[in-house]
């Protein structure tokens, strides 16, 4: 396992302030740096990751409230920028995109000629980025730049990105972060980390990247009382968490129970959507397909997000593996919490909530744990 | 090939889109039409060749006894027949008329219903004759229209994905409008195709390409109820969805009507 290759630890000790009326010339900053700044936005009533030029882009007064299969945006009473959760989308999107090229080949008159297909992003800030989801870049890089096997998208892109974190001062009913321990603190993984406060935000840099990009900026040293009240900021979101998820032999439990009739009862609700895994920001499954023009003359190698859900995912010579509900519901509950473990030597589930919000019946997989939890065979 | 495949394109009953989506292949016509020998197609051309075919694409329903003994002689012609879009595909909107009485239908909009010799029932081209592949959607998209016949150029079997439409609606972005707006979509029993466009419109699916591969329509219909569709609205639903009478849905909307009386 190898860490990505820049070095992401040399975080000065100093908790700095930056006022909200600096923070257009922040955003400035990073343009004119050559990012593309991509943080939280409202579109079809929820709070989605998109570009952000102005800090009128950002969802400043709304939040959102969460609950399994059902999410709303509503209004606060105070005007705060960062004040809401999770929402649909995740840094996934950026790093593993949902649909790209990956290769090309031509017919020549010297036979068939291989190409790449250059990768055109400019690098990204992604801002906003919460503590399960640093967790969660964690979880992807042992899957995409191990020593063996390295995405070369997921590579380019990963390790030109900027990340300024925001620490949660809330959390949904959806969240249980502190199970996986993963949040809601922001520890590491970050080049800037941002507590938002009513007028500025405290600023942790947790790289010489992050330091650079405020190097021109108006940020001072945070003072004890600003410290204080974005320590009490904080807490409020570790206060707010009721869900959880009991992980004590989590992993033994699930593979020890491949039978349970609870796998059963789940496939009677679950949809075989899809839904879960493309909201989780860790599902790190794709397909490719060859894709040819008319002529035959140009192919192209085309890589899409799929998923363990999906009915034609596991066919091989001879047929479907998983060719029911209940296979493909179990396959994934027990990759994500136990074999995951195996492989990567951490579980796939950061504890953000999605699977739980964003599944269109509403299950909730802490719950099927703790069904299996409470009957083991 | 040493020839070049011959095409014939016909219609049964439907509204002409779906076959449609071939001229409307715009960029792609000229390079097609230097690689296919279009046989029969009256829509576009009134030159008419006598089959063999190599390639049939069959849009529209049965609803008459001439039709149902006019796709024998068309499955007798053709080497690989494919089925385009919902009608040809599942019955279409016309097979609402399985679930009335089809008589009285013709009392009411024919002045001499007597001229008039229709089957009691719409039924897609699977039920008559068999079929090669199917192409779904109401209509069909027309990329994947391409992809059927440039795999059948290149001799492998087309591929369509066979996934949920929340699968595509997910990969562009949208936001699930059941889960953020309490609107009823079809789209996690639906067969994508269309590329997940009425959701990123902020509305439902439709259901316009037919149930994909084990839809797990009771779940979706109970959580529907729990979001304040009744039972009635969910059977217009599954019934006007183009593709009501796709074996399915028409299961579905049967076992919530059944359950209503
Ligand atoms: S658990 Fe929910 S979101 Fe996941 S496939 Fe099943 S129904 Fe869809
Ligand atoms: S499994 Fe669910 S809660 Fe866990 S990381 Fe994935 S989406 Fe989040
Ligand atoms: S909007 Fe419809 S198609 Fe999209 S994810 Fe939600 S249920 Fe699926």
């Amino acid at each position: 396992m190898k860490a990505v290759a820049r070095p992401r630890n040399s975080p000065q000790s100093e908790t700095l302030l930056l006022a909200k009326q600096d923070f257009q010339a922040f955003l400035d900053q990073l343009w004119q740096g050559g990012y593309r700044v991509v943080g939280p936005t409202i579109a079809q009533q929820a709070i989605v990751y998109d570009e952000i030029r102005r800090v009128e882009d950002l969802p400043r007064g709304w939040t959102d409230e969460q609950s399994g299969g059902q999410y709303r945006l509503t209004r606060r009473d105070d005007e705060a920028w960062f004040g809401f959760v999770v929402g649909p989308h995740s840094p996934k999107r950026y790093f593993f995109p949902p649909q790209v090229a990956v290769t090309q080949a031509d017919r020549t008159s010297n036979g068939w000629q291989f190409s790449e297909v250059p990768d055109q992003e400019p690098p990204y800030a992604l801002l906003g980025v919460r503590a399960c989801e640093l967790a969660a870049i964690a979880v992807q890089d042992r899957t995409f730049i191990n020593e063996q096997y390295v995405d070369p998208i997921y590579r380019r892109r990963r390790e030109r990105a900027l990340i300024v974190a925001v620490n949660c001062t809330q959390a949904a009913s959806t969240c249980f972060c502190t199970s996986m321990n993963t949040g809601p603190r922001c520890t590491q993984g970050f080049d800037l980390a941002l507590t938002e406060l009513p007028d500025s935000f405290t600023v942790e840099v947790g790289s010489e990247r992050g330091a650079d990009v405020l190097s021109s900026l108006p940020v001072t040293r945070a003072a004890p009382g600003s410290l204080l009240a974005a320590e009490a900021a904080r807490q409020q979101a570790v206060d707010q968490i009721t869900k959880g998820l009991d992980t004590k032999d989590i992993r033994d439990l699930l593979l020890s129970n491949l039978e349970h009739p609870r796998w059963d009862e789940v496939a009677t609700r679950c949809l075989s959507c899809t839904n879960c895994t493309m909201v989780c920001p860790t599902c790190f499954c794709s397909s490719v397909k060859e894709v040819s023009d008319l002529t035959g003359d140009h192919v192209q190698r085309e890589r899409e997000w799929d998923t363990c859900f999906n009915w034609d995912f596991s066919y091989m010579n001879g047929g479907i593996v998983r060719n029911q509900i209940r296979s493909r519901y179990r396959q994934w509950l027990t990759h994500k919490l136990a074999s995951w473990i195996d492989q990567f030597g951490v579980s796939g589930c950061v504890g953000c909530g999605r699977c739980i919000t964003w599944c269109p019946v509403a299950i909730d997989l802490t719950e099927e744990v703790a069904a299996i939890r409470e009957n083991p065979a | 090939m040493s020839h070049k495949p011959r095409l014939a394109v016909f219609k049964f009953a439907s509204c002409d889109g779906c076959q449609l989506s071939l001229v409307a292949l715009e960029d792609e016509l000229l390079a097609l039409a230097e690689r296919i020998d279009v046989a029969y197609f009256l829509e576009a051309s009134s030159r008419v060749e006598p089959g063999p075919y190599d390639v049939a694409l069959v849009e529209g329903s049965i609803t008459t006894p001439e039709d149902a003994q006019r796709i024998r002689q068309i499955r007798r012609d053709s080497r690989f027949l494919v089925t385009i879009g919902a009608c040809a595909t599942a019955g279409g909107i016309q097979a609402l008329r399985n679930w009335a009485d089809s008589a009285e239908f013709l009392r009411a909009v024919y002045a001499s219903p007597e001229y008039i010799h229709s089957l009691a029932t719409s039924t897609p081209i699977s039920s008559h004759v068999p079929v090669d592949f199917e192409l779904r959607g109401c209509p069909i998209n027309k990329q994947q229209l391409l992809e059927v016949l440039v795999s059948l150029l290149g001799g492998r079997r087309p591929r369509t994905p066979v996934h949920s439409v929340c699968l595509q609606c997910k990969r562009r972005g949208t936001v699930c409008v059941t889960v953020a707006q309490g609107i009823p979509c079809l789209g996690p029993v639906t067969h994508d195709g269309c590329g997940a466009i009425c959701p990123s419109y902020n509305r439902g699916c439709y259901g316009c390409y037919g149930p994909c591969e084990q839809p797990n329509l009771e779940s979706l219909s109970d959580q529907c109820q729990v979001i304040g569709v009744s039972r009635e609205t969910l059977v217009r639903s599954l019934r006007n969805s183009f593709n009501g009478y796709a074996p399915e849905f028409r299961a579905e909307s049967d076992r919530l009507a059944g359950e209503e009386q």
